[in-house]
């Protein structure tokens, strides 16, 4: 009977129904949306960035055509067909119309090159083989360049290291070649052929699910932490219920009949967990069904839907104990709505569903070990990317259950403690 | 009669109070009763009846209702007992049918004996025909209505009623006062508090007037009047003992 009126009290209040399963629905469409260019190769999205080249050499064109080449940027070098200078670069990053430049100094190529024919030729020289460089040209002082970057400041520290690794990668790239060459031109070229390829290679090795590789996409990684996401904001609409309760005086009729608070709290309990339920796998028909027309790579859950709504469960169960804990304390709708939904978004944030756990403080990733979302989270990911058993989500699942355990015994504790006889 | 409610030095301080809401407070309550609870606001009538209830613990003393306790026969007083409490206590979105079936399955009545117990209730107070409407559309005298049947569907052998009259009309106050008069007869006990001195004359057997946590005076309407000079009334017998100050509090 108590399921059934919360399944009452949910069916009258339709407005709070529609917004529980549809704005879900519309966080994970959104976001992954969003995040769908970060996993994507061969992006159609590009992020533009300024190049001046007061260098016109050799390494300016490498570094130009690298820069084409990539997947993540077009390189704009004018405006209004005409060269962009330093000062009009810097004006544009720094007003956020862009968010890079990259300067190349003048002389760079020839500079380089001067460099490394020095060096060569000085090695060369001390192994006692042909010095006709050193009559070539007169030893003269090379100073060092620099190839300046300019960044709008709302980028984001990932962002600028990134790109700077990978502009420092090209010029390296460019620098060895340059050298190889010397060497080549410095030993005469017929005699001494240098395997310019990187020698050392790297291959990924994917897991496999019934020989098939895992291919990580944004899906894959931002359906179970979205879904998990929604799943935890049960905790408002719980708390809300339970206050609800107090302030209509609905409570006092159940603290004053023979029901023990248990079997009441059972009845929330079974009902929120269909929700979450419901909700969990209304997000997944989303994700395999639309989102390959919205240009998004389905949700590939094969095999896998028992085990991913074992996880749903236990982190709905995590999710509820949250709620009734949290409804007991609060006296109000004010105390528990903002309360509830901060609290959310911070067991997210430190879960991991914004920034993955490796990436953060060390701090952080132990307290990272103590969110129930970091839990689900894991669960979902040993299922759909790790290949994972039940056996491996046994950990996991223990600890969201007794984190459902522990919240619903101290909220019971709390209300037994409070208004007892 | 036996006493149904005995009750000994119960006291009650609440957290940040200054004075005790119940001060060593006795009293016996005998079966059979319409037990009137005068007093000003802030006199304990709520707290006294909030611990009765269960909802509240005391500071010390104890009592027994229908001869158990709390500490041994929680449940079995909750049985025993009905609680109409001052506020409107049901789920506005529900109806008056799935308000009334939800918390009489709370005291264990199920199936046809249930429905039975509603339809019969809501007729005899004048509701049947909004049974199935919601609560939130019905007039503060309806909800008052449905507010006692909610704590009346499992036939108590007490019933604790605060303040049941506020706010409505005289003919749902006048339905309201014949159907626990009825119930009364058929063996309910009912301990009753209310500010309206007029309708406790009338309606209760037996009174006590309570200011400041303890008992000011007790007994059947007709001899508190009697032992007060020159009283006419209730309402005199209570200005004479309460005094004529206002006692607001926060």
């Amino acid at each position: 009977m108590s399921v059934y009126k919360e399944f009452l009290l949910l069916k009258r209040d339709m407005g709070g129904v529609v917004t529980l399963f549809l704005m879900p629905l519309v966080l994970i469409i959104t976001v992954t949306l969003i995040q769908d260019s970060t996993y994507k190769k061969g992006e159609q999205v590009k992020i533009p960035i300024l190049l001046v080249d007061y260098d016109n050499g050799k390494v300016s064109k490498t570094l130009f055509d690298n820069l084409k080449k990539s997947d993540v940027f077009s390189v704009v070098t004018a405006f209004n067909n005409k060269k962009i200078t330093e000062a009009e670069a810097k004006e544009a990053v720094f007003s956020g119309k862009y968010q890079m430049a990259i300067i190349i100094p003048s002389h760079l190529s020839r500079d380089l090159q001067a460099k490394i024919d020095q060096n060569v030729q000085k090695i060369v020289s001390s192994l006692g083989f042909s010095d006709s460089m050193a009559t070539k040209s007169v030893a003269k002082i090379v100073n060092q360049k620099e190839v300046k970057l300019y960044f709008d400041p709302a980028v984001q520290l990932s962002f600028r290291s990134g790109v700077m690794n990978a502009i420092d990668k090209m010029i390296s790239q460019i620098e060895t070649k340059s050298i190889y060459t010397s060497f080549q031109d410095e030993l005469g070229g017929e005699n001494a052929q240098f395997e310019q390829k990187s020698f050392i290679t790297f291959k990924e090795i994917i897991p496999k699910i019934n020989d098939k590789e895992i291919l990580p996409n944004s899906v894959q990684h931002n359906v179970p932490a979205w879904t998990l996401f929604a799943v935890f904001f049960i905790v408002i609409p719980l708390s809300i219920n339970m206050v609800k309760e107090k302030t209509q005086g609905t409570f006092v009729r159940l603290r004053t009949n023979p029901v023990s608070n248990r079997i009441v709290l059972a009845g929330k309990t079974v009902m929120y967990l269909i929700i979450c339920l419901i909700q969990f796998y209304m997000m997944i028909a989303v994700a395999i069904f639309l989102f390959p027309h919205l240009g998004l790579p389905p949700l590939n859950v094969e095999g896998n839907l028992i085990l991913m709504s074992i996880v749903a469960l236990f982190s709905g169960l995590a999710a509820i104990g949250f709620g009734i804990l949290l409804g007991t304390i609060a006296k109000t709708q004010e105390q528990s709505a903002p309360f509830g939904a901060t609290s959310v978004i911070i067991l997210a944030a430190i879960g991991g569903v914004w920034v993955p756990v490796f990436a953060m403080p060390k701090v952080m990733q132990v307290i990272a070990q103590s969110s129930p979302m970091n839990w689900g989270l894991e669960a979902f990911y040993d299922v759909l990317l790790r290949n994972g058993s039940l056996l491996d989500l046994l950990p996991e699942l223990f600890l969201l259950f007794l984190f459902f355990i522990v919240t619903t015994s101290l909220a019971l504790l709390y209300d037994k403690k409070k208004r007892a006889v | 009669m036996k006493p149904i409610i005995e009750i000994s030095h119960l006291s009650k301080l609440y957290n940040d109070a200054e004075m005790y809401s119940l001060n060593d407070f006795s009293m016996d309550i005998s079966e059979g009763d319409i037990f009137g609870l005068l007093g000003p606001n802030g006199a304990g009538k709520t707290t006294l009846i909030s611990i009765l209830c269960g909802l509240v613990k005391p500071t010390s003393g104890s009592f027994t209702i229908d001869g158990l306790n709390y500490a041994a026969n929680a449940n079995e007083i909750k049985n025993r007992m009905g609680v109409v409490p001052q506020e409107y206590a049901l789920y506005p979105t529900l109806t008056a049918r799935e308000n009334l079936m939800y918390f009489g399955s709370m005291y264990g009545l199920k199936g046809a004996v249930l429905k039975e117990k509603v339809i019969d209730s809501l007729d005899l107070l004048g509701l049947l025909k909004f049974a199935d409407k919601r609560i939130e559309t019905f007039s503060g005298g309806m909800k008052r209505r449905v507010n006692l049947i909610a704590g009346i569907l499992h036939n108590p052998k007490v019933l604790f009623l605060d303040e049941p009259t506020v706010g409505v009309d005289v003919h749902s106050k006048n339905v309201i006062i014949d159907y626990l008069k009825e119930l009364n007869k058929k063996g309910t006990t009912i301990i009753y508090t209310s500010h309206h001195l007029s309708e406790a004359q009338d309606f209760c057997t037996h009174i006590a007037i309570v200011d400041r946590g303890i008992i000011y005076s007790q007994g059947t309407p007709k001899d508190l009047i009697a032992a007060t000079g020159n009283a006419r009334n209730l309402e005199d017998v209570f200005i004479s003992l309460t005094g004529k100050e206002l006692r607001d509090a926060i």
